[in-house]
């Protein structure tokens, strides 16, 4: 089977923690553990303008959600993102989506 | 994972605890709920899910839920409550509540409610059958939530409006009519972490990602004005001055849609000249935004072709927060934003169901003019206030408190709280409140977890059923939809049933006429032609009809707004009103103004040169909602801790590192935070997050789970309300200084 992996299209991640609740409610994993974990960076670039931007990181605990995604659904993260701004799919599609736009991160956690 | 079944409802508190609408699938293995998701096929939120409700099972099954009535035993604020039945707490409920009513009255009796969620049919069903007109959201200074952009927007034009984002439609964002707003004007909110009144918070995210740009005006950066056009970072309390000179740029250099404007609006002159004093560079003072971006961000809406504005709850709290909104609502008129798709939409109930009746008309259809009248004898603030006799049924807040404790003109004798944590929430002086609500001879709390509200003043507390076990049904805006339960928890009830119950009690006309809750709900829903299990059963939610008074666009075209009819708006005059019939009725300026908060640099410098820095409460956090979930571990290890963010010139001149303890305080008293030294607040504000207790600490007296120690709402005074009764409360626009805090090494 094709590799798969997890685009981030972080121009448009809001930092709203829905990914890592979906994690922990879909491994059962207790607070303290986390599947994924949302980055911030902040810094003033100019009077007029800062720069805020969240990334969401897959940790070694990631597994793609291989439970969901074998019978058809999205991972957890994936489905519950409010700003609709992760894609899970074969590593060689996501590569094709990223050379469209810019701000976005490819992982391939496992 | 196997599953004894799936169930699909509708997310509205408790649970998520915000204002809801989100579609949500329960998981239930052994009668428990072992996983909740969204409903991909759900038309508001198409599969997604806050993490509030992504940890539904963590809140319901949390170790310290409260399962079952309690009585207190030892003294108020000993925490000292034991088991008992639900009959014995509803006799006893009743019989006290026969007492206070043959002893002095029915209106010594609060009704007292949070913020608006699933709650306003209960209450108002139990306080009216009661007979009590006391209903309240006690501790909400100026009554200052949505009731005065509500009423700004009903006497301006006859009816509410919401950014399109194409909610009312079952095709969303592909419906071949809808337009995406070219420009959006973020007014006064952080969308991202929070979905307020109705409105699912990243739906602006959907548009930006569809080409809208961004206008934001905030003192604080946010994530939004950080993807901005242009960010307008304004001194808490002034949106209404800015509001003004954008409509003075608009009108003067004649950017506003003359068409629309000639044939649906009445009183351009009148506003001409009232805009007229508020010139940029004047407003440029007023507000800390350069004159140039004031002038550009008038042109860069007016210009864009739709545009829409999106507004948060800092413009009821601004100083006479009815007259800023009603300016602000002036801009999407001037430039034929007004029912537009991608514009400012009008916004009614899905086939015009209500839970509750919801403004003065309906409470007429409803309940007779007669009974609204005698309503009005006895409510709280309605002879001071017109607006508020006038407009929707609340009692005020500010004038309550003070009766509460005078006892003038009548007592008040007792309190019945409901989705309310007063002390650990939304109360403005917590320490008035506090001393109000001891003096109470009887408080019922009903709740889901103990909090400071229940341990000051609780003498019963009723055990509330979360979202996933409960039967009811949402309509605010669209779509109409039902909540279905999946399970049992304990022995919590509904608020709906355990108010339906001793509501038929007080008045048994109403188990005459509804047996039932079902047969209640049946009737409100009856505009639909179906059941509740009808709707329930083709899905559970419904959007409005095509060619009805619920679905966009432009309705005073085609004659669907007004009752006779005629095209046109529901005002006096049948037009939008610049200069508002309604408010020279009420007694207040018919055009908008800018008035100084209670508070600032301008009014009270000799306070400013005490306290040098105006405290901005209430920024949200996308895991909790109010004063809710700081118990629940999968949500507070998000957001840990109390903070306090400042700037870094701030922090620096007065000694205060990163992480460090500080004190914040003025007359009013002192509380701590944990310093989150940030670029993104001005340097003349703190940004300090509303709504903290310590679940952790001791929730006896007088600890009350930390609330004197942590509670930015002790900092801020009652009795800033707006001369309309409706708006002003200064949680935005309080004077404080900070400290490094002596002696805490947390």
């Amino acid at each position: 089977m094709e590799k798969q992996g997890l685009l981030i299209d972080y121009e448009f991640c809001t930092g709203c923690h829905s990914c890592e609740v979906a994690c922990k409610q879909e491994h059962e994993y207790p607070a303290g553990k986390w599947g994924i974990k949302v980055n911030e960076f902040t810094q003033q670039i100019s009077e007029k303008r800062m720069e805020i931007t969240y990334l969401p990181f897959p940790t070694d605990l990631c597994n793609l959600c291989h439970q969901r995604t074998s019978h058809g659904e999205l991972p957890a993260c994936v489905k519950h993102c409010q700003a609709a701004c992760m894609t899970f799919g074969n590593i060689t599609d996501l590569v094709a989506s990223m050379v469209k736009k810019p701000k976005m991160v490819l992982f391939s956690p496992k | 994972m196997k599953y004894d079944k799936v169930v699909t409802t509708t997310a509205w508190s408790p649970g998520p605890g915000c204002h809801g609408g989100c579609g949500v699938k329960l998981f239930v293995r052994d009668d428990k709920v072992v996983r909740v998701e969204g409903d991909e096929n759900h038309p508001f939120s198409q599969g997604r899910a806050c993490p509030r409700l992504l940890a539904l099972t963590q809140y319901m099954y949390h170790p310290e839920r409260i399962t079952h009535p309690l009585k207190r035993v030892g003294p108020r604020g000993s925490g000292e409550f034991v088991r008992i039945s639900w009959d014995e707490a509803l006799d006893t409920i009743e019989a006290r509540l026969r007492e206070i009513k043959d002893d002095y009255g029915p209106e010594s009796v609060l009704f007292c409610q949070g913020t608006g969620r699933d709650i306003g049919g209960p209450i108002s069903f139990l306080a009216y059958s009661y007979g009590s007109p006391n209903w309240i959201q006690l501790g909400l200074a100026g009554h200052s939530c949505y009731t005065p952009r509500l009423g700004a927007m009903m006497a301006t034009q006859g009816d509410y409006a919401v950014l399109d984002a194409a909610q009312f439609s079952p095709q969303r964002y592909d419906d071949p009519e809808y337009r995406v707003p070219e420009v959006i004007v973020i007014w006064a909110q952080n969308p991202a972490p929070g979905c307020p009144d109705g409105f699912f918070g990243h739906w602006i995210v959907d548009c930006m990602k569809r080409g809208s740009k961004l206008i934001v005006i905030d003192p604080r950066w946010t994530w939004f004005s950080a993807k901005a056009e242009m960010f307008l970072q304004i001194r808490p309390g002034t949106d209404g001055a800015l509001a003004l000179a954008m409509i003075n740029v608009i009108i003067s250099e004649k950017l506003y849609d003359e068409k629309f404007v000639s044939e649906w609006t009445v009183g351009l002159d009148e506003l001409r000249e009232r805009a007229a004093e508020y010139t940029p560079r004047r407003v440029a003072e007023i507000t800390w935004i350069p004159e140039a971006d004031i002038i550009a961000a008038a042109r860069m809406y007016a210009k864009a072709k739709p545009a829409a504005i999106h507004w948060g709850v800092p413009v009821d709290k601004s100083p006479e927060g009815t007259t800023v909104a009603q300016a602000i609502n002036h801009l999407w008129c001037l430039t034929g934003n007004l029912d537009v798709p991608g514009g400012n939409v009008i916004a009614r109930p899905a086939y015009g169901v209500t839970t509750y009746p919801f403004s003065t008309q309906e409470m007429h259809a409803l309940y007779g003019e007669d009974f609204v009248n005698r309503l009005n004898e006895k409510r709280i603030g309605a002879k001071e206030y017109a607006m508020v006799r006038n407009f929707r049924g609340w009692a005020q807040p500010d004038v309550a408190v003070e009766q509460m404790i005078s006892g003038e003109p009548y007592p008040i004798k007792a309190c019945w709280i409901q989705t309310s944590n007063v002390l650990g929430g939304q109360a403005a002086d917590t320490r008035l409140h506090h001393e109000a609500l001891k003096k109470m001879d009887f408080v019922v709390v009903a709740d889901l977890f103990h909090n400071p509200t229940t341990m000051a003043v609780a003498d019963i507390v009723l055990p509330v059923a979360s979202l996933a076990e409960k039967e009811s049904f949402r309509s605010w805006w669209a779509p109409l939809q039902v909540i279905t339960p999946a399970v049992q928890v304990g022995e919590c009830r509904s608020d709906w049933e355990i108010n339906f119950e001793l509501a038929k009690r007080f008045n048994p006309e109403l188990g005459k006429r509804f047996p039932t809750l079902k047969d209640l709900f049946d009737d409100r829903l009856k505009p639909t032609g179906m059941s509740y299990d009808e709707l329930r059963d083709a899905g559970g939610w419904m959007m409005p009809p095509e060619n009805s008074a619920s679905r966009p666009y432009r309705r005073h075209e085609r004659g669907l707004l007004r009752p006779d009819g005629k095209p046109g708006f529901r005002t006096p005059s049948g037009k939008i009103e610049f200069a508002s019939q309604s408010y020279a009725q009420w007694g207040l300026d018919p055009l908008p103004y800018f008035s100084e908060p209670p508070e600032s640099e301008v009014r009270t410098p000799e306070l400013l040169a005490k306290y040098p820095l105006v405290m901005v409460s209430g920024r949200r956090s996308s895991v909790f909602f109010h004063s809710e979930h700081r118990n629940i571990p999968w949500l507070r290890e998000c957001d840990p801790d109390p903070i306090v963010e400042i700037h870094p010139s701030v922090a620096k001149a007065n000694g205060i590192e990163d992480g460090a303890w500080v004190t914040i305080e003025n007359d009013r008293g002192a509380i701590r935070r944990k310093a989150k030294v940030t670029p993104i607040v001005h340097p003349r504000i703190v940004s300090v997050p509303h709504g903290w207790w310590l679940p952790e600490t001791e929730g006896r007296e007088p600890n009350l789970f930390g609330i004197w120690d942590v509670n930015c709402n002790v900092l801020v005074p009652m009795g800033t309300q707006s001369k309309s009764g409706y708006g002003g409360g200064a949680y935005k626009t309080t004077l404080v200084r900070v400290r490094a805090a002596e002696g805490r090494g947390e």
